[in-house]
C-alpha cells in the first residue's frame, strides 16, 4: 500500500462539534482514570489493611492536596461513566441523529458537571 | 496494513463488546460502592471490613478489577493507535506504541495482582 496517500480528514482543520468534545474528553478522563486507580487501590489498600491504618486514611483526607487528587479521580470517573451510558444508550438506536447526538452530547455535559460538582462537595 | 495485532480480544466486535461488558460491571460496582458509602453515614472499620469480608463482594471486586484490565487495555490501544501513528510521528512510531503498550501492560497486570492482594490480604 501507498504510504503517502493524500490525507482527506485533517482533523487540525475542522473546526470540532460539541459531539467531538464530548468525544475527546471521553479519551482524556479514560487516560486520567487509568492513572487515578493507583490512587483509588492505594486508599482501598489503607482502608483494609487495619483500624489504624483506616484511621490513618481518613485523617488524610483532611489534607487538601490529598483531597483535590482523590475529586480529580472522582470527576474522571464520574465523566467518564456519564459519557459510557451516552455510548451505551445510542447503542441501543437512542439518539443516533445528528440533532439526537448534539443533545446527548449536551445532557452528558450537563449532567457531568453536576456529579463533578457533588463529588466536589462530598470531599470538602 | 494489519494494526489489530495488538488489540485486546483480536477483532474489532471482540474489543466492542467487552468493553461494555466491562464498563457495565465497572458503572455497576461504582454505583452500589457510593451508594454503600452514602448510606452508612459514620462508616467505621469494622462495617467496612465486614463488606469486603464477604465472598460476593470480593468476587464482585474482582470482576470490576478484571473487567477493568480489559477495559483500559482496548481504550489504551484505540487511542495509541490513533495517535502514536507514522503519520503523526514518523518512522519510530509503531516502535513507540508497542513499546508504550507493554508499558502500560505491565501497569494494568500489576494493578490487577496489587488489587487481587488487596482483597485476600487483610
Amino acid at each position: 500500500m501507498n504510504k503517502n496517500r493524500p490525507v482527506n480528514l485533517d482533523l487540525a482543520t475542522i473546526k470540532l462539534p460539541i459531539t467531538a468534545y464530548v468525544s475527546i474528553l471521553h479519551r482524556v478522563s479514560g487516560v486520567i482514570l487509568f492513572a487515578g486507580v493507583a490512587i483509588l487501590l492505594c486508599m482501598l489498600d489503607a482502608s483494609l489493611e487495619s483500624e489504624e491504618s483506616f484511621a490513618a486514611l481518613k485523617e488524610g483526607l483532611q489534607n487538601p492536596i490529598y483531597q483535590f487528587l482523590i475529586w480529580g479521580t472522582l470527576a474522571a470517573l464520574a465523566y467518564h461513566m456519564i459519557a459510557g451510558v451516552r455510548h451505551l444508550i445510542m447503542d441501543c438506536g437512542i439518539g443516533e441523529s445528528l440533532e439526537g447526538g448534539q443533545l446527548g452530547a449536551k445532557i452528558a455535559l450537563v449532567v457531568a458537571v453536576v456529579l463533578i460538582i457533588l463529588a466536589g462537595v462530598w470531599v470538602w | 496494513m494489519v494494526t489489530a495485532v495488538t488489540s485486546f480480544g483480536r477483532s474489532g466486535l471482540y474489543d466492542w463488546m467487552i468493553q461494555r461488558v466491562s464498563a457495565i460491571a465497572m458503572a455497576a460496582y461504582t454505583v452500589f460502592l457510593v451508594g454503600f458509602i452514602l448510606c452508612t453515614p459514620d462508616l467505621g472499620y469494622e462495617q467496612w471490613k465486614e463488606l469486603y469480608s464477604q465472598l460476593w463482594m470480593r468476587i464482585f471486586s474482582l470482576i470490576t478489577l478484571l473487567s477493568l484490565a480489559a477495559h483500559a487495555w482496548i481504550g489504551l490501544w484505540a487511542v495509541l493507535t490513533d495517535y502514536l501513528t507514522n503519520r503523526m510521528m514518523g518512522a519510530k512510531a509503531t516502535v513507540l506504541r508497542v513499546l508504550a503498550q507493554v508499558v502500560l501492560g505491565v501497569v494494568t497486570v500489576t494493578y490487577t495482582v496489587w488489587g487481587i492482594e488487596i482483597l485476600w490480604g487483610f
